[in-house]
């Protein structure tokens, strides 16, 4: 058995390390929603340059500025160009593709998407709903689980540590990357909500096991046995996830890779905070019950 | 039931999902076995279509909708699209219309064969000297109509058929039917009247369809359009008058067109990345597990069979998301055997013999097991939303995700316990013993 509560300090240490600077990037910044929240038009276009000889942003814009409502252009990795837009309609579109062939050269139309304002809004009003519904089955199932509110409150701890910490990674790199949460970033936190509990729930149940079998061992004892027992698992079984997950991330398209990458996240803080922040948690749970019997 | 017997009912199944997944697993079972992929995958047009439901009563709304995505079914029907989807979604008030055309790049080609707001009407002969010619005779046709709406319109039409004329010369030949609202038949039984031996011309987006003389005041609601029509021609002409009629005018709130190409790559991608995935999934458990690894990786294989076979029966509509969630789901099946063969490690270290130390293993990492995928169970419930519940979120490209984690969570429930716990029994305990 390794004394692993020893440290509980150096860990909750880690956790904030990460936490404040997430929690300083959330509401400082926020985050930066995309195309499915705001409502508005993204078109994908790969150009071949016939009438010149490349390709530049600015002839991009100066054609864009002919009142066609484009405020965003940029190239993407495969030599592709997105423009972005409110108020780009079909219409605008199939003009503005006419004006590309007449002065670059012939265009293909790759995607097209324009999502009117108010689908923007209730998908939000939606996504909402999704996060409180799940998190809320979550926390029941845990506490009828568990009986005792203290496992119920530190799993519930653990999994708002996780949610901010991919909150703040991703309102950073909406700061420095331009990286937007979408719909699919909203599954990615819900995914990450439920590996956490999973992961803590393991974790836990192993506390109530050794409780129940060793009754003469305390408390932070019982933990520590029970991280000691768990951790192998704990971390072999998210190693089989990463890999799955890294390799998407590195291999997979480029339309899922923001997801994958909330996912892979996700993954490790979740794995990290069911050994080093739900245990040490219910640690300190105790000991602060003890001293206030004390007194 | 002894292992020996489970091992052959695995083995039962195995064989099932292999015939289902091979090429000529389709023709033996009679039935389309092959991967339904979703609009990002094979490229298509995806709309939303927003209903302008000012005009209509608010209890006379919900029909409204449903006839216009009838109409709107078929045409596109008409227009031969394959697998297209067309549904309704109703949000306090907004009515909306969901369309996906799988297969159809031309955007403009998509909003034209459902965005127009085809209009049937009823037109009356009004140049100045109607009906004082014979319209029967050739001459008639020399001649230029002028006709002007009657008011009667394809909103008051209830339906088209086509028929076999029962009466006279004509018998047995095809006509169309038309049935009336009641308001519908009030208006047509007026125009009639004032129309005895005049055309009463048919409208279809101001094209004329065609133009029937009036024998007789028509008071019934029902009338019969008859002429020389073979029955291809006059099915043709109820279709297009059962799909003439938009209930209700409709504009595209939300459009997107994928281009083939786009998803033919990301399906090669993602391929790649499972493949890739698995191999270091497998290897690292034979690494970390020996034995028992390996055979966590048959279950592992058996999972992925078994996986496939379900996306083909349900049908799971395949996106991109969806294969992501596949390909998560792999790392996490291999969640309970590792939960298993952890204990089992701790149970061995008791000294125990293997044979109880096997069943002790599973036995007390199954609540373990359990309870940890109720937690994912639930979440992925919510977000496939099955209920279709208005608040919650119906995009496709979650559920899509959502539906094969949940499937891979059963599945993997099934295959981490089931069949390692048979194929442990089977080939690792000495043969005495079982």
């Amino acid at each position: 058995m390794i004394n692993f509560m020893k440290y509980k300090r150096l860990y909750f240490l880690i956790s904030l390390l990460f936490l404040i600077p997430s929690l300083y990037f959330l509401s400082r910044f926020g985050l930066k929603p995309a195309l499915d929240f705001t409502g508005g038009s993204l078109l994908e276009l790969a150009i071949k340059p016939t009438h010149i000889p490349q390709v530049s942003i600015p002839l991009l814009q100066d054609i864009a500025r002919q009142g066609f409502n484009l405020d965003q252009i940029q190239e993407t990795d495969s030599g592709t160009y997105l423009f972005k837009g409110k108020d780009f309609d079909q219409d605008l579109n199939q003009k503005f593709q006419h004006e590309i062939s007449t002065f670059i050269g012939e265009p293909t139309e790759i995607s097209f998407e324009n999502i009117g304002p108010t689908l923007g809004r209730e998908l939000i009003k939606k996504t909402l709903a999704g996060i409180i519904i799940a998190a809320g089955f979550i926390m029941l199932y845990v506490a009828y689980r568990f009986k005792d509110k203290k496992y119920g409150i530190c799993a519930i701890l653990a999994m708002l540590h996780d949610s901010f910490i991919m909150l703040g990674i991703f309102s950073f790199l909406g700061v420095y990357l331009n990286v937007e949460v979408d719909a699919l970033f909203v599954t990615a936190l819900l995914t990450i909500l439920s590996f956490s509990a999973h992961d803590t729930i393991v974790v836990y149940d192993r506390i109530r096991e050794s409780l129940r079998l060793n009754p003469q061992l305390s408390f932070t004892d019982t933990v520590n046995k029970a991280i000691t027992e768990t951790l192998g698992r704990s971390v072999n079984n998210s190693l089989t996830i990463i890999f799955m997950l890294l390799s998407l991330y590195l291999l997979g398209g480029v339309t899922i890779k923001w997801f994958i990458f909330a996912l892979l996240i996700g993954t490790i803080s979740g794995t990290y905070s069911s050994t080093f922040t739900a245990a040490p948690l219910l640690v300190l749970w105790e000991e602060i019950k003890n001293r206030k019997k004390k007194l | 039931m002894s292992p020996l017997r489970r091992f052959f009912l695995i083995v039962l199944l195995v064989i099932s999902a292999v015939i289902i997944n091979l090429p000529y697993g389709s023709t033996l079972l009679k039935r389309d076995l092959s991967l339904k992929k979703g609009l990002d995958l094979q490229g298509g047009t995806h709309l939303v279509l927003e209903t302008d439901m000012k005009d209509i009563d608010s209890q006379d709304k919900l029909d409204a909708l449903e006839s216009a995505k009838q109409v709107i079914s078929r045409r596109v029907d008409l227009y031969g699209v394959t697998e297209p989807v067309i549904q309704t979604a109703t949000l306090k008030d907004s009515y909306r219309i969901i369309v996906e055309l799988p297969g159809i790049q031309n955007i403009n080609q998509a909003v034209d064969l459902i965005g127009q707001t085809a209009q049937l009407d009823f037109r009356q002969d009004t140049s100045p000297d109607a009906g004082e010619i014979n319209y029967a005779s050739p001459s008639a046709f020399m001649r230029v109509f002028s006709f002007t709406s009657t008011g009667l319109t394809g909103k008051e039409l209830k339906k088209a058929a086509v028929n076999f004329d029962q009466s006279g010369q004509t018998s047995g030949q095809p006509v169309v039917a038309l049935e009336f609202t009641p308001t519908g038949a009030q208006k047509f039984a007026d125009i009639t009247q004032r129309n005895v031996s005049r055309p009463v011309a048919i409208f279809l987006d101001d094209q004329l369809v065609t133009a029937p003389i009036v024998n007789e005041p028509i008071t019934t609601g029902q009338a019969v359009i008859s002429g020389n029509f073979t029955s291809e021609a006059a099915s043709q002409l109820t279709i297009q008058l059962n799909a003439g009629a938009l209930p209700v005018p409709i504009k595209i709130v939300e459009q997107k067109n994928i281009s083939a190409t786009l998803g033919a790559d990301s399906v090669i991608k993602s391929v790649k990345a499972g493949i890739v995935g698995l191999g270091l999934v497998m290897l690292f458990m034979i690494l970390l597990y020996g034995k028992n690894g390996f055979l966590a990786d048959i279950a592992l294989i058996i999972y992925g069979l078994i996986t496939l076979t379900v996306y083909k029966l349900i049908p799971v509509t395949l996106t991109l998301p969806g294969i992501a969630g596949f390909i998560l789901s792999v790392g996490m099946a291999v969640d309970s055997n590792i939960l298993i063969f952890e204990r089992l490690k701790e149970e061995l270290r008791t000294d125990r013999p293997f044979s109880v130390a096997l069943e002790l293993g599973f036995g007390r990492a199954w609540d373990s097991i359990k309870d940890a995928n109720t937690a994912t169970i639930m979440t992925a419930l919510v977000l496939i939303n099955p209920l279709n519940w208005n608040f919650l979120n119906t995009s496709g490209m979650v559920r899509g995700f959502a539906l094969t984690l949940l499937i891979g969570v059963l599945i993997s429930l099934f295959t981490g316990i089931v069949v390692t716990r048979t194929l442990m029994r089977l080939f690792l305990l000495p043969r005495s013993k079982t």
